[in-house]
């Protein structure tokens, strides 16, 4: 039953409450006597608010109170916080205005919070903003990320000069400036990491809620980490006890990142429950995602790479400017950073690097993790620029990658930028890659490609990243304000039933499924006989959530942990049941035996005794429900190669791709099925960024141009090919499991081969994402006369 | 506003309701009537997390209004598997794990559904295409197809041995 529960493709336990419409998404939820909430937002990217009149609003009809940023002051509700302190070339901790959740006196992006309506239908509330009169004085603005730090810039916050909110740096100067001054190749490189709008497909949502007679809050919130909402809400926002708060985060419809955060309308529906005495809903217009979600991505970077005369690395410096919008969301610092920085050694032994972030405000929506955060962005400028340098030095661009490659025997590995990778096998990846993409056979490939007028390139993308984040000491030390350990419980029931809580939070990745294989072989337990529980701060222990690719490596490994003690504890119960010695107690699947014997006692008569305690140990405690904490001793690595293979027409600038080939290395694999879909869906986003994804601001009124999805691309099952996914293992060597972490891992890899491959088909160094079909075109014009003459 | 009362049948029941005139048929179908199996994803008709079925036709539900379904036939998710059975293109969907989130799910099973109906034998590409209505954040879109391709050789299977 249990025996091949590791690495089989179970289908998923989840599955069937969401194909019968039965999923209970934050927005199928209603609560009695509700009323609801809609957002007055700032029309302007930034401007001075002289005044604002709500009386029209406050007595429209169905309207039960209007309330504005002088409520909330009055009220002594906290700023919105961002949780990690970066510190700056200079010691110093970075700048980090007010952010309040509406508006005290300036509004400062298209989008931000002016006033909140809460009436009895979400039409009245609606049409009753309309009615508020908001006195702006203009003021000027700078969304361009690139622009913020010019002298003469409009300025955002007085107590961030310049625009300026860090100027941070790591790895040693020094020895890059040394590289670069005998290096006999650089290869230079300037780029943009466009600007992404998240999407998840279910709008953020909220609900507040406030019972006066227990004082205390409910807050049903579309949260990848509720206890971590919770913690903020209370201890930092709203002043209200831990334990006098509950968040639920139920289904969620796809976070990607953007529902870790702490966001202005969760507090505010929660402060304005007890206001109003009923629970008040909030559900995102898609307009107001795209006007308010954290976005992501949004770097400026310069980037060289030295070589020697076999085009080894010897240095690689990045300059990189990283917007940060106009304030600073939960985890806005540690994305151009330590998420980003610490990554710049790719999978190569550059022996020197030196990395220099400036982060920046604009009159724009704060720009926070996104799937792969930071690491995306390293991993772009990476492998584009280890491209370029191919291309000028004319050697294979799967060669280059292959002569500077850590190898195997080199791990654990200490690069030049902090981490300590633990363990892989780069070339093992690589190889298998070019192996499913027949990368011997492309030159017949474009050579066919000629003849039919078609522009055929291929683009290789060689990642990795640092997931399962993180030892809570390391990013203690780093700046981070908390921990970032996770929590497990396993409850056995008397029947034998197993309830597995979880801290971190499934909105798409299948814990429900891939947590119970992982208990259901470990304790024998088969599958429909466990329920694992998560999102609801009441039901499951405290917990940090699901990001970075850590709900496996670092929650499963607490789920291991409990069950540890389980089955430590079950020794003793099933040694006193068969009267042996608890030394003599051997445990395997499910299976209690005394060694050397044929006498078992099964885990479902242990728990039984457990819970029935008649005949019994007399020094141990009855039950069987254990918890266990876990502390990763390392981030995990995930690593691999994709190649993209495309198809252009030059006549149109149409890009087609061709071919897809990922080969992940992700450690040890619980669920194949389920680890594929990740990674299809992060390729997918991945393409989406290269090829049609952009958030565009107009430079001169601030406001967002792809404010909906007639004007901002999101990939189609008409955009996107079948994807090739094969597997390297080199297990992770510290946590229980030797899982890595699968969620990001396409999202990171593919902007970069995909580039390659188009900039390779139409002979260019560079082109900026997304390569829509107008950029190319207009690309091959420029590079191509002869083909403009045809 | 006055109410309009409005006599429908969803899934093969008879329901009646009174909406306002400016209220969508997803609002009637998720607030009024409980069936929040179709969702919103953008109330524009760009997503079709709100697709259903509206006498045969494909719609999106946010577009349609509530009072436009007097005396008209709407199929939504909830009617789509028969009991605890479950309807191929769910039963292959589960197979495939060709959902992660389940928000569009139910959206994109009945655009399927649809396309089957008028096309029992669809190539990859005119699969692609038909979705391309359906927004999916989460799967990349390739399993869907998969899922759908599979799905629609066993409808023809079992139509073939009936």
């Amino acid at each position: 039953m249990a025996e091949d529960m590791i690495g089989a493709s179970i289908r998923r336990t989840e599955d069937f409450r969401f194909l019968t419409g039965q999923g209970h998404y934050l927005d199928d939820i209603n609560r009695p006597n509700q009323v609801h909430a809609y957002f007055l937002r700032s029309p302007h990217a930034h401007a001075k608010i002289r005044s604002i009149d709500t009386a029209a609003a406050q007595s429209a009809p169905g309207v039960v109170a209007v309330f504005t940023g002088a409520d909330i002051a009055a009220d002594k509700v906290g700023g919105l916080i961002c949780g990690w302190v970066v510190t700056d070339r200079h010691g110093q901790p970075h700048k980090a205005p007010p952010h309040p959740p509406l508006a005290q006196d300036t509004v400062r992006y298209v989008g931000d919070h002016v006033a909140v309506v809460i009436a009895e239908s979400v039409a009245q509330a609606r049409d009753a903003a309309e009615l508020i009169e908001v006195d702006y004085e203009m003021l000027p603005a700078v969304v361009d990320t690139a622009k913020a730090l010019d002298p003469d810039t409009p300025q955002l916050h007085a107590d961030a000069p310049g625009n300026l909110c860090f100027d941070w740096e790591l790895g040693d100067k020094a020895a890059v400036d040394a590289a670069f001054a005998k290096a006999h190749h650089v290869t230079r490189l300037d780029l943009v990491n466009n600007r992404l709008i998240p999407n998840a497909m279910e709008p953020r949502a909220a609900i507040g809620e406030y019972d006066g007679g227990a004082d205390s809050y409910t807050c049903y919130s579309t949260s990848q980490n509720p206890h971590l909402l919770r913690l903020i809400l209370c201890a930092f926002v709203l002043g209200v006890p831990e334990h006098k708060m509950r968040v639920v985060a139920p289904d969620v419809g796809g976070g990607f990142g953007s529902k870790i955060f702490c966001y202005a309308e969760e507090v505010v529906c929660t402060w304005a429950a007890k206001k109003v005495k009923r629970p008040v809903k909030w559900t995102a217009e898609r307009g107001e995602s795209f006007l308010s979600d954290a976005h992501g991505r949004d770097h400026v970077t310069h980037a060289e790479l030295a070589m020697d005369e076999s085009g080894k690395f010897l240095a690689l410096k990045v300059d990189t400017i990283a917007g940060m919008g106009a304030y600073l969301s939960t985890f806005a610092t540690c994305v151009p950073t330590y998420l980003h920085a610490t990554l710049l050694a790719g999978q190569y032994a550059t022996p020197a690097i030196h990395a220099n972030v400036k982060a920046v405000f604009t009159n724009t929506a704060p720009v926070d993790a996104y799937r792969g955060a930071g690491r995306p962005e390293a991993t772009y400028l990476i492998e584009r620029i280890v491209e370029c340098a191919a291309r000028e030095l004319r050697i294979d661009p799967a060669e280059l990658r292959r002569r500077n490659f850590i190898r195997p025997d080199q791990f654990p590995y200490q690069t030049p930028v902090a981490l300590v990778y633990d363990t892989g096998d780069y070339e093992a990846a690589l190889d298998e890659a070019l192996k499913m993409a027949d990368y011997a056979g492309f030159a017949a490939r474009k050579a066919e490609s000629t003849k039919h007028g078609k522009l055929r390139g291929i683009g290789l993308s060689a990642y990795i990243e640092a997931c399962g984040i993180a030892p809570s000491a390391v990013v203690g030390s780093l700046g981070a304000g908390v921990g970032l350990w996770e929590s497990g419980q396993i409850r056995f029931s008397p029947t034998g039933t197993v309830s597995i809580f979880t801290g971190s939070h499934s909105h798409g990745q299948s814990h429900e499924t891939t947590f119970a294989q992982l208990i259901s072989d470990a304790l024998g337990v088969p599958m429909e006989k466990i329920d694992v529980v998560h999102g609801d701060t009441d039901r499951i222990p405290f917990g940090m959530g699901t990001y970075g690719s850590r709900s496996l490596a670092v929650g499963g490994s607490a789920l291991m942990r409990a069950a540890d003690k389980i089955i430590e504890k079950g020794k003793k119960i099933a040694a006193h049941l068969m009267e042996a010695s608890v030394g003599d107690i051997e445990y395997s699947k499910g299976t209690f035996r005394v060694a050397g014997t044929d006498r078992t006692k099964s885990m479902a008569e242990v728990a039984f005794a457990a819970y029935v305690p008649h005949n019994y140990p007399a020094d141990l405690e009855p039950g069987l429900d254990e918890t266990a904490f876990y502390d990763p001793a390392n981030f995990t690595y995930p690593a691999g190669v994709h190649i993209a293979e495309v198809e252009v027409d030059p006549d149109t600038g149409l890009v087609d791709i061709v071919n897809w080939v990922a080969v992940d290395d992700f450690g040890k694999v619980i669920n194949p099925m389920v680890v594929e879909g990740q990674v299809h869906g992060g390729i997918a986003q991945g393409i989406g960024q290269a090829l049609l994804e952009n958030c565009v601001y107009d430079k001169e009124s601030g406001q967002l141009v792809t404010g909906s999805y007639m004007d901002y691309c999101m990939p189609r099952a008409d955009d996107l090919p079948s994807f090739k996914v094969g597997m390297t293992e080199t297990p992770c060597t510290h946590n229980p499991i030797g899982a890595k972490g699968c969620g990001e891992a396409g999202a990171i890899a593919a902007p970069p081969a995909l580039i390659n491959a188009i900039t390779d088909a139409i002979g260019i160094m560079h082109m900026e994402m997304p390569a829509t079909p107008e950029k190319v075109w207009q690309a091959i014009r420029q590079t191509r006369p002869a083909a403009a003459a045809e | 506003m006055a109410g309009h009362h409005v006599s429908t049948t969803i899934n093969g029941d008879a329901f009646e309701f009174v909406c306002e005139p400016d209220e969508t048929l997803l609002d009637v179908l998720r607030d009024r009537l409980s069936l929040t199996g179709s969702k919103e994803g953008c109330g524009t008709g760009d997503c079709g997390a709100c697709s259903v079925i509206l006498d045969g036709r494909l719609v999106c539900s946010c577009l349609v209004l509530g009072a436009e379904a007097e005396g008209r036939t709407i199929a939504t998710i909830e009617g789509m598997a028969d009991g605890d059975r479950l309807h191929p293109l769910q039963r292959k969907f589960l197979e495939h794990a060709a959902l992660q989130c389940g928000i569009c799910t139910p959206g994109i099973l009945v655009a399927a559904k649809a396309l089957l109906e008028k096309h029992p034998d669809p190539s990859e590409t005119e699969i692609r295409y038909w979705l391309a209505g359906n927004l999916c954040r989460c799967t990349g879109y390739d399993k869907i197809v998969r899922a759908v391709l599979d799905a629609a050789a066993e409808i023809r299977e079992g139509r073939d041995a009936a």
